[in-house]
């Protein structure tokens, strides 16, 4: 295993450690008092409301562990000088930055496939009878989608805490996350707009992530089929975006004075 | 060979939110330390001994001059695998047991290469038992001590074998076994042949390590030297002790500062005036204990070198 992967390993180690994934415990609770809930008031809609409740509260669950893990990665590191004992070896400060963010991102791929397995057990319980469709394999790619989110969280979070402190790096990144998830909107805005307002809407709208394209949430809830194109455009997307973040966090940290 | 060089090396800080204003916290450094040696950075807190050891870490990025390790620039990672660095008042990963820490950084080392699990293993608890934490292996650091951490991180420092070997204040928040067995530690990486650059303010662990010790001050070099030499220096002055109560007359009017102890009486006395006191002693039937020349000590030189106002006292207080 290369030096990024024993830090990626370690940082996971952290994460269980510290107990993060113990919000599955939260999460199952969550989705099996609603699953049995939602077989006691809903008619005929019992699956379409347990795939909007349970990939959204997976998507919810997710980015509060990417931005609050995320923002520390690095500051934490500084602050409690551990860092200092890992760049005194043969560790680039680049290695550094990889190994947490793939880390951090292993982490979340783990927490979201536990928290799968609860959407899909909590679906099969409202189902009649107790089987899957065919149309429920979407719910896959949705989930995949939510961990590309993640993955961009992760970047994001990490750029903004190799120079912020960690509470502006939770705002920031919370602000993007927000921003992000109405990009759409935002570039539909772009398109009507005129004259400078056009140019700093299109260059913020081409500038924040694209959430709202990686959110198929409600089509997938409906059964409706996600085209090949847009997933090969969102993994393409989310990888070139999140590297672009890595780099600009590696430059950033490169030149940093470890006080 | 030289192990540690330093051209010019220097920083500065900005201070400042608005306007920045800098901050000086090293003056460019020139330095050097042969392979083999154990080398005292003395200075009083704040001095720049640890912004020097960030510096040679390649953890701060220098704002002038460079520095090489074994004759390697330090920003060559290479050298990274050549050199261990214990920092003043370690951190380490909390959650982990002393004994996967010391794996996690013997995997970032390089530790692993060639070596299968097992002798890594062996190698580790070896490594633990020589700090005496054999039976703190698998407790989570967050149930250690200052102490016990302080012995992790000499540990990691030393985990992979390295030829040189930096220590940040390495014997603070020890007890005085602990500072005891520090020392002898560092007495022994120096028998291997290790270079061993540590930075203090306790001046007399440095004397009975150091081959040689430089003293550092608001950010500038003030002296180097070996110890043998500094500590043998005679300050032109004798101390004389001899039975009896009180300060013969005559002596006062010698230049001498008398001490009472008991039943022994000492005085320290400018050489030229030796032969007037035994004359006086000689006179008034005291007896003789000692006569011996004061010699400089660490602590003088430090003084000396820190506050160049204090002259040396030849030992008289």
């Amino acid at each position: 295993m290369s030096r990024v992967g024993y830090i990626a390993v370690n940082t996971f180690r952290e994460a269980v450690r510290d107990r993060v994934l113990y919000n599955l415990v939260a999460f199952a609770l969550l989705l099996s008092g609603a699953a049995i809930l939602v077989g006691q008031i809903s008619i005929d809609i019992e699956r379409l409301v347990v795939v909007n409740l349970g990939l959204t509260a997976v998507s919810l669950f997710g980015v509060v562990i990417a931005i609050f893990i995320g923002i520390g990665l690095v500051s934490k590191e500084i602050d409690k000088k551990t860092l200092y004992t890992v760049l005194s070896r043969p560790v680039r400060r680049w290695e550094f930055v990889v190994g947490k963010f793939l880390g951090l991102s292993g982490t979340l791929f783990v927490n979201t496939f536990f928290m799968a397995i609860g959407v899909f057990a909590a679906l099969l319980y409202v189902s009649t009878p107790h089987r899957f469709q065919s149309s429920d394999a979407w719910i896959l790619v949705a989930l995949f989608f939510i961990v590309l989110q993640f993955v961009i969280l992760c970047s994001l979070a990490l750029l903004f805490s190799s120079f912020s402190t960690p509470v502006e790096s939770a705002v920031f990144t919370f602000a993007l996350f927000v921003i992000g998830s109405f990009a759409e909107d935002l570039r539909g805005f772009a398109r009507m707009s005129h004259g400078l307002t056009r140019w700093l809407a299109t260059g913020a709208a081409y500038l924040v992530p694209n959430f709202s394209a990686l959110n198929v949430i409600g089509q997938v809830a409906h059964g409706q089929p996600i085209s090949a194109h847009l997933i090969a455009y969102n993994t393409a997307y989310a990888v070139a975006y999140s590297a672009m973040a890595i780099c600009g966090a590696v430059l950033i940290f490169e030149r940093r004075n470890l006080k | 060979m030289i192990a540690i060089e330093t051209i010019n090396l220097e920083k500065t800080y900005a201070v400042g939110f608005w306007r920045k204003r800098p901050r000086v916290a090293l003056r460019p450094l020139n330095l050097t330390v042969e392979e083999g040696e154990v080398f005292g950075f003395l200075g009083p807190n704040g001095a720049g001994k640890t912004t020097t050891l960030k510096l040679l870490m390649g953890l701060v990025i220098p704002t002038g001059g460079t520095a090489r390790i074994l004759g390697k620039d330090i920003a060559d990672p290479e050298v990274k695998a050549q050199i261990g660095f214990l920092p003043e008042q370690p951190y380490f990963y909390d959650y982990l047991t002393a004994k996967e820490l010391l794996e996690y950084y013997g995997q970032l080392s390089g530790v692993q290469a060639g070596v299968n699990a097992k002798d890594r293993s062996r190698k580790i608890d070896a490594l633990l038992e020589r700090v005496g934490l054999k039976d703190a292996a698998r407790l989570q650091l967050r149930k250690f001590s200052k102490g016990m951490l302080q012995r992790v991180g000499l540990a990691q420092a030393i985990l992979h074998d390295p030829k040189v070997v930096f220590l940040d204040e390495p014997m603070s928040g020890l007890d005085p076994t602990g500072r005891r067995e520090v020392r002898d530690l560092m007495e022994e990486l120096k028998q291997q042949g290790k270079t061993v650059f540590f930075s203090t303010h306790i001046l007399s662990d440095a004397e009975a390590i150091c081959d040689r010790v430089a003293v550092i001050h608001r950010g500038e070099l003030r002296g180097v030297g070996r110890v043998a030499d500094l500590t043998s220096s005679v300050a032109g002055k004798v101390e004389l002790i001899w039975h009896g109560s009180s300060v013969p007359s005559g002596f006062s009017a010698l230049g001498a500062e008398c001490h009472i102890s008991g039943a022994t009486m000492r005085a320290v006395l400018p050489e030229a005036q030796q032969e007037a006191a035994l004359e006086i002693l000689r006179r008034e039937r005291l007896r003789l204990i000692s006569l011996t020349p004061v010699l400089f000590s660490l602590e003088e030189y430090f003084l000396q070198k820190v506050n160049p106002a204090t002259q040396p006292a030849g030992g008289a207080q």
